[in-house]
Parts: structure tokens; sequence; C-alpha cells
């Protein structure tokens, strides 16, 4: 068992090249797979880098998502929360068995199954902003007319979120991610959130219908005498960033790999049965969520030969582990057809990610649908002018100017 | 080969399901697994069902 003290390095660390992960996570690996690590919030915390640690981490019952313990090592500084009553913990930031039954209240909401009654609705938004985009001048921004505005509004339609007012909580969402703004700005973007969703919720307390996912849960929370407000309202918080940042930013990467890689791109215009296992790829390459796999740990624990004492923080670098040669073979290469199902984009353990499913098939269908409906696409300017999100807690591109 | 499913476990994010939709399924209630064949037969089903044990996050899954 070794037991390193020392710092060796600082997160987060920059992405050189805009389709790899941070080269230093290589060095890492190879010298010192539990590495101690500097944060910007001045804690120190454990970097994982190998797949099978992240795993093993993750699943562990000695790590703890609870992001109310000052144990919690960030990576921006937290917004202040208020301490009473009215503030919930989102199911990111609680442990089983609050969270077990927290999740298991909205599961049933985003089954395989559930999602493919979706799917028309969807399709019928694709085709929509796809019809608009055509008609439109070119060049184009293809994250405002596609990436954004399509899981934007599959997930205000689900939740019942009227979409009008997606200026405003797009623009707070974005805030909230930016490693750029000051933690004043972060805090106000947050509060003006939660008051939106307090107030949309205490309207839909008064007038609940089961056409949505707060509507249905509002009754069901009635049904069952545990009618509780705050909770729906971290709920909807959480549903509601979480459900248009990522899959927004997975479009727009998405579509500039697969144009970069015209060779993988022809196998599923050739074959639509394969653009699922081609989204499994592009999810394990960029990993753009990957500080959402930082714990602490509860008790004295070993990880990968390395003794975590309770109370130190540990940041599984889950975009280290989708890179990890043991766990991928010629892990840099982008391979369609590699049956990447093991990768930890979507975290893994109790915490692994509730929307999967919705976002696998938003992906599905705006790739099918873009590909097949604009066979001229291509980017309007050099891949390396292209506005990567390298100052934002979740990767993706600012803009993606497209042509056809 | 024997499926086993610990519901208790389970986290419902369907990655059973995705990998062979012939062998589960989820509730409709709570996305908890279904297993609606425990004992799969032929070389393809049994590694669906292998691949279903080794990614399912919740570890509900094990084989017997
Ligand atoms: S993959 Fe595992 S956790 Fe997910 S639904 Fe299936 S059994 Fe449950």
């Amino acid at each position: 068992m070794t037991d390193v003290e020392e710092t060796t390095a600082t997160l987060p660390m920059a992405r050189k090249c805009p389709f790899s992960p941070p080269p230093e996570y290589e060095t890492l690996r190879e010298k010192s797979p539990v590495s101690r690590v500097g944060l910007p919030s001045g804690q120190t915390a454990w970097a994982l880098t190998r797949l099978e640690d992240i795993r093993e981490m993750l699943s562990s019952p000695h790590f703890s998502s609870d992001r109310r313990n000052p144990s919690f090592p960030m990576l921006v500084a937290r917004p202040v929360r208020p301490e009473d009553d009215s503030f919930r913990p989102s199911l990111i930031g609680m442990d089983p068995p609050e969270h077990s039954q927290a999740r298991r209240d909205v599961v049933g909401e985003f089954t395989v199954k559930r999602m493919k009654a979706l799917q028309p609705r969807i399709q019928q938004i694709v085709d929509d902003h796809i019809d608009a985009l055509l008609a439109g001048p070119r060049p184009a921004d293809l994250v405002q007319a596609l990436s954004l505005p399509v899981p934007s509004l599959v997930i205000c339609e689900l939740l019942g979120v009227p979409y009008s007012d997606h200026d405003f909580f797009q623009a707070c969402s974005s805030k909230m991610l930016s490693r750029e703004v000051s933690p004043e700005e972060r805090q106000t973007a947050f509060e003006s959130l939660r008051n939106y969703l307090d107030e949309l919720v205490t309207k839909k307390e008064a007038d609940a219908t089961e056409d949505d996912l707060l509507g249905r849960q509002i009754l069901k929370q009635r049904e069952t005498g545990e009618a509780d407000h705050a909770e729906l309202v971290s709920l909807a918080f959480l549903l509601l960033i979480a459900g248009h940042e990522t899959t927004a930013n997975m479009i727009s990467l998405g579509t500039v790999t697969l144009l970069e890689n015209p060779d993988q791109l022809a196998k599923i215009k050739a074959d639509p049965g394969k653009t699922l296992a081609a989204i499994e790829e592009l999810l394990r390459v960029f990993t753009i969520a990957e500080t959402a796999t930082s714990r602490f740990a509860t008790a004295d624990v070993e990880i990968g030969g390395t003794l975590i004492r309770a109370g130190e923080g540990v940041v599984g670098l889950s975009n280290a582990g989708n890179h990890d040669p043991d766990g991928f073979e010629n892990p840099d290469t982008f391979d369609i057809e590699r049956g990447a199902r093991h990768h930890v984009a979507f975290g893994f353990g109790v915490h692994q990610c509730l929307g999967q499913n919705l976002a696998r098939l938003e992906l599905q269908i705006v790739f099918d649908t873009l590909f097949r409906r604009v066979p001229g696409l291509r980017i309007a300017v050099p891949v390396d002018e292209l506005p990567f999100k390298h100052d934002s807690t979740i990767y993706g591109l600012h803009a993606l100017p497209v042509t056809w | 080969m024997k499926i086993i499913a610990d519901t208790g476990k389970c986290v419902g994010a369907g990655q059973c399901v995705l990998t062979d939709p012939d062998l589960f399924d989820q509730s409709e209630d709570d996305g908890t697994v279904l297993v609606l064949n425990a004992e799969p037969e032929g070389e393809e089903a049994e590694e669906n069902a292998r691949t279903a044990v080794h990614i399912c996050p919740g570890q509900a899954l094990s084989l017997a």
C-alpha cells in the first residue's frame, strides 16, 4: 500500500486537442493513478485515472455524493445555499437511503419504454428545426439552430416548464456552469433559477395534471400524503439543467466528430442500426461531464492500492478512465464499432445518469435525421477555430458554424 | 446460466434493457429490472447477459 501525500498537480487540466482528454491524464495514470491534486476551491483531493478504480469508487458505499458536506471536493466555488427547509439537495447531491427513495420516485419516468414513447414527438421537433435550418441563411450556427433548442424543448415538455422562458433559464444555466464568471454572478444565476422554479412548482400545485412530470409527481405525492414542495423544486432544477446542456453539447461535438471522420459517418449512413454504437463511442471519447463523478470517503478505504481516509475528497476523472488502455484498446482512436458499453461517461453506481436513455434517444434521432436530410453538411470554419468550451464544467461548443 | 437480479440494488438505469430487451424489462412504476428470461440459451443471449452484468451500474445483476 502506498500513501502518497504530496500534491502533484492541479485540476482542472486543459485539453490540448479538443478531441482528447488533457495529456496530463496519461502521465498521471502511468506514474500515479491514485494521486493527490489541488482544486481551485483550495481543497486537495485524490484524482483517479484508471477505469477500474473509478468504477470501484463509484460503486462503493463508502463514498458520499453529499454536496452539503464541506468534505465534498468542489471544482468551482459552490453557491451559498439557504440553510432553512426551503432547500433540498438534488438527486446528485444526496446518498442512500435518502437518494434511493428520491430516485425511485422519479425513475419510472425515464425507463427505456417511456423514452421510446417520446420518439414521435422528438422526431417532429427535430424535423421542424431542420426545416427551419434549411430555410434559413448559410452559414448557420448549429448550436442555436438545433443542438440547444431540441433537448431544451424536449425537457421542457417532459417536465412541464414553458419553453417560452428558455432564454432566461439557458442564460442561468450557462452562468452556473461557466468557470469564468464570478462567484457572485454564479450565485445570482442559481438563485434566480431556483426562484423561477419555486414559483412554477407553486403554480402547478394549484392545478396539477397528469400531462407533465412535475404534475404527475405532485399528484403522486398527494396520494402518498408526502407532499414535498422543496423536493420538487430541486428535482425540476436538476432535470432542467442536466436535460439540456449535456445533450446539446453532445449533439454539437458529435456532429463535428462524425464530419471529421467520414469513413465512420459513412457506416452509420449505410446502416442506421449503428448509430447507437456511434453514440456510445462519442460519449466515451468526450466524457463531457467528468466532474459529476466527484465524491468523498466516509470511511478509510483502499482504492487501487492507495489508502483513502475518511473525509478525503476524490475526483474520479471519468474522461481519464474512458481513455484507459486497460479498459479500451487504442483508447484515442474514434471507432464506432468498438462496443464501448462499459464507459463511465454517465457515471457508475447508484448515481448513474437518470436521463441517459433520453439523451441516447435524442442523439440518435438528431444524427440520423441531420445526416439524412442535410447530406452536404459541412463545418463552415477550420476546425481549430471552433469555440470549444474549455471554460465550462460541461465540455462542448459555444457555437458551430455550418453550411451545406 | 441463470440471471439473478437484486431489485433492492437496481437504480433503474435500463442498461440491461438496452443490452437485451428479450432478457430484461423495467417495471412501469419504479423502473426496476424485470428479468423476462432468467435462463438465457445460446451464445448471443449468454454474451448479452454477461455484458448486462458487467455494465449494470447498481451491480444488481449476477450470474449463477
Ligand atoms: S442495468 Fe442494473 S441498475 Fe439498470 S435497470 Fe438494469 S438491473 Fe437495474
